[in-house]
C-alpha cells in the first residue's frame, strides 16, 4: 500500500534520512523503530508532504511528488502526529469534527464521534471541555480518534507513547493493537521497541538516517543483542 | 440626563464602528499572522465603488451598498490570492512589508486612475437622518451601525463555532500545519479569512461613507489605524479582544471628548492614545490576549 524507495529528507541544508526504502502492506502494522534524531519523525513528515523530500513515496501505485499535503490526507493517509497537536483551544467534539472536515456524508460523521465516545467515555464526558485541558493519555487517544475520523486507509502514528506513565503507555498500545486487528494498515513509529514489536507484523531499526536493520517482528525481537547494540534501546 | 443618554449612545456608535474594523483584521491575523495593513485600501475600493455605481449604475441605494460589499470583498480575496499567497509562509516580516507595499500601491492607483481629489457620494445621507428614542435625540445611523455590529458578532460567532470551516479556522490560528494534516484545505482557509475580512470592511466602508460622504485615495489610513489600536488594547489575534477593543477606543474617545475642556480639545488624541498605553503597560499583549502557547514537547 505503502512503498518509499531511497527516500532523503531534509531540513534546511541538513540531511535528516539518507536514502531509506520501506514498504508497508495492506492491513499490515509496520514498527519503525529507532531512539532520537534517527530520522523517524522525518520519515513520517515526508510520507504527509510537510518536509522537503527527495526518492519515491507511492501510495496505492500512485507517486506522491506532486500530491499537496491536504490531497495525500484526501487519498486516505492520517497521522497522529508527535507530540500529539490536539486544536487545545477546541472542544473535544470540535477536535474530532475537523479530523473529519473532508469527508463529505455528513450524516456518518456525527455517528462516527459518538462511536470513538463509546469506546473512549472519558472523551464523552469532556465531549465540550477544551482539548488543551486533557490528559497527555486522553490527548494522545483524541489525536488517534481525530486521524481516524478521515476514515484513513493507512494510519501513521508517531510516537503514540511518548510522555506517558507505563500504565497509559499499556492503554494505547492495546488501542492499536484493536486497530490492527480491525485491519487498520498502520505505520508505527517507536522508541518503545519492545512494546511496539509486540503489536507489529514487520519492524524496521532506523539510526542515524540509516535503516540499520529490518525483519519480522520475531526476527527482530529474538535479536536483542543486535537492537541493544544499534540503538541502545530495547 | 438626556446629554450623558447621548453621548454613551455615541460611544457605543463609534465603539461598534471599530468592533467592525477591527474585527476585518484581527480574523486575517488570527489565522495567518498578517496585519493586513491594506485592509484600508479595501475599505477605500468600498468607496470608490459606491461613486461608479452612483455615477453610473443606479441611484438606489440598496444597489449601491450591495455593491460595494461585493467589491470590497472580492478585492479582498483577489489581494489575498495575489499579494498574500506567495509570502503566506514567510517570515510575518515579510508579510507585513507585503502588506504596506499593497496598501502604496493601491493609494497611487486612486491617485494616478481616479482622482486626488475627494469625491462625493450624497446617495447614503439618507442614513444618517436625526430620530428621537425615548426622548433622546439620536442619529439612525448609530441604529444601523450598533445593529449591523450586533449581527456580524453573532454571525461569526455561530459561524467560528457551528461549522467545520469555522473551526478549522479557529484552529488555524493555533496549528495551521495539523489542520492542513487532518486534509481541510489552507487554501479555502485563507480565502475564507479574507472574505469575512472583506466583506466587514463593506461594512464599515457603508458606514463611514454615510458620516462622511466623500471617498479620496487616503480614505483608508484613518480607519485602518483605529483598527490596529483596538487590536492592540484588545489582544492581538483574538476576536473577542479585537470587538472588546474597539468598544474600548470608541468609549474613550467620547469620554476625552466630553471631559476635556475646549481649550485642551486639540489633545484628544495625546490623551487617548495615552490612556492606551497606560492599558499596555497593565496588560502589555492586549487586554484578551490569547494563551501563549508554551511550546513544551510532550
Amino acid at each position: 500500500m505503502l512503498d518509499i524507495q531511497n527516500l532523503q529528507v531534509f531540513h534546511g541544508p541538513i540531511e535528516a534520512v539518507h536514502g531509506i526504502s520501506l514498504s508497508v502492506a495492506s492491513g499490515q502494522c509496520v514498527a519503525l523503530l529507532g531512539p532520537n534524531g534517527a530520522g523517524k519523525t522525518s520519515t513520517i513528515s515526508a510520507i504527509c508532504g510537510i518536509a522537503q523530500a527527495s526518492g519515491t513515496i507511492a501510495f496505492e501505485g500512485t507517486d506522491l511528488a506532486k500530491v499537496s499535503v491536504e490531497d495525500r490526507i484526501g487519498r486516505g493517509i492520517a497521522v497522529s502526529p508527535e507530540g500529539r497537536r490536539i486544536f487545545s483551544n477546541l472542544s473535544v467534539e470540535a477536535n474530532l469534527r475537523i479530523g473529519g472536515g473532508i469527508r463529505s456524508d455528513r450524516e456518518n460523521i456525527q455517528a462516527d464521534i459518538d462511536k470513538w465516545f463509546d469506546t473512549f467515555p472519558i472523551l464523552g464526558e469532556r465531549r465540550s471541555q477544551p482539548g488543551g485541558t486533557l490528559s497527555g493519555g486522553e490527548q494522545q487517544m483524541l489525536a488517534i480518534a481525530r486521524a481516524l475520523m478521515s476514515r484513513p486507509k493507512i494510519l501513521l502514528l508517531d510516537e503514540p507513547s511518548l510522555g506517558l506513565a507505563p500504565r497509559i503507555v499499556a492503554q494505547v498500545f492495546q488501542m492499536i493493537a484493536q486497530l490492527r486487528s480491525e485491519g487498520m494498515t498502520i505505520l508505527l513509529v517507536e522508541q518503545n521497541a519492545r512494546q511496539a514489536l509486540d503489536i507489529s507484523d514487520y519492524g524496521y531499526l532506523l539510526n542515524n538516517g540509516r535503516i540499520q536493520a529490518q525483519g519480522t517482528s520475531a526476527e527482530l525481537g529474538g535479536s536483542k543483542d543486535m537492537m541493544a547494540k544499534l540503538t541502545g534501546l530495547v | 440626563m438626556e446629554y450623558a443618554a447621548q453621548q454613551i449612545i455615541n460611544a457605543l456608535s463609534f465603539g461598534a464602528e471599530y468592533a467592525l474594523l477591527a474585527l476585518g483584521l484581527a480574523i486575517v491575523f488570527s489565522v495567518m499572522g498578517l496585519v493586513n495593513f491594506a485592509h484600508g485600501e479595501v475599505i477605500a475600493v468600498g468607496g470608490y465603488t459606491m461613486v461608479a455605481f452612483a455615477a453610473l449604475v443606479t441611484a438606489n441605494p440598496l444597489i449601491i451598498i450591495i455593491g460595494a460589499v461585493a467589491a470590497t470583498a472580492l478585492t479582498s480575496v483577489a489581494l489575498e490570492r495575489v499579494a498574500f499567497r506567495p509570502v503566506r509562509y514567510a517570515d510575518p516580516t515579510t508579510g507585513l512589508l507585503t502588506a504596506f507595499g499593497v496598501s502604496i500601491v493601491l493609494q497611487n492607483l486612486f491617485l494616478l486612475f481616479i482622482s486626488p481629489r475627494p469625491i462625493a457620494v450624497t446617495s447614503l445621507y439618507f442614513l444618517d437622518a436625526p430620530v428621537m428614542v425615548l426622548g433622546v435625540q439620536i442619529s439612525s445611523l448609530q441604529i444601523f451601525e450598533s445593529i449591523t455590529t450586533v449581527v456580524v458578532i453573532i454571525g461569526l460567532v455561530l459561524f467560528l463555532q457551528r461549522t467545520t470551516l469555522g473551526l478549522a479556522m479557529r484552529a488555524a490560528s493555533l496549528d495551521f500545519e495539523m489542520v492542513r494534516l487532518t486534509g481541510i484545505r489552507a487554501n479555502r482557509v485563507f480565502a475564507l479569512a479574507f472574505l469575512i475580512s472583506g466583506l466587514l470592511a463593506g461594512l464599515a466602508c457603508i458606514f463611514i461613507m454615510a458620516r462622511r460622504g466623500s471617498v479620496d485615495p487616503h480614505f483608508g489610513f484613518n480607519p485602518v489605524l483605529k483598527a490596529f489600536v483596538a487590536c492592540v488594547v484588545g489582544g492581538f489575534g483574538s476576536l473577542p479582544g479585537a470587538v472588546l477593543g474597539g468598544f474600548l477606543l470608541g468609549a474613550v474617545e467620547v469620554a476625552m471628548l466630553v471631559l476635556l475642556p475646549q481649550e485642551y480639545g486639540g489633545l484628544k488624541d495625546a490623551f487617548v492614545f495615552g490612556i492606551i498605553a497606560l492599558v499596555l503597560v497593565w496588560r502589555p499583549d492586549g487586554i484578551l490576549s490569547p494563551a501563549r502557547e508554551k511550546g513544551d514537547k510532550l
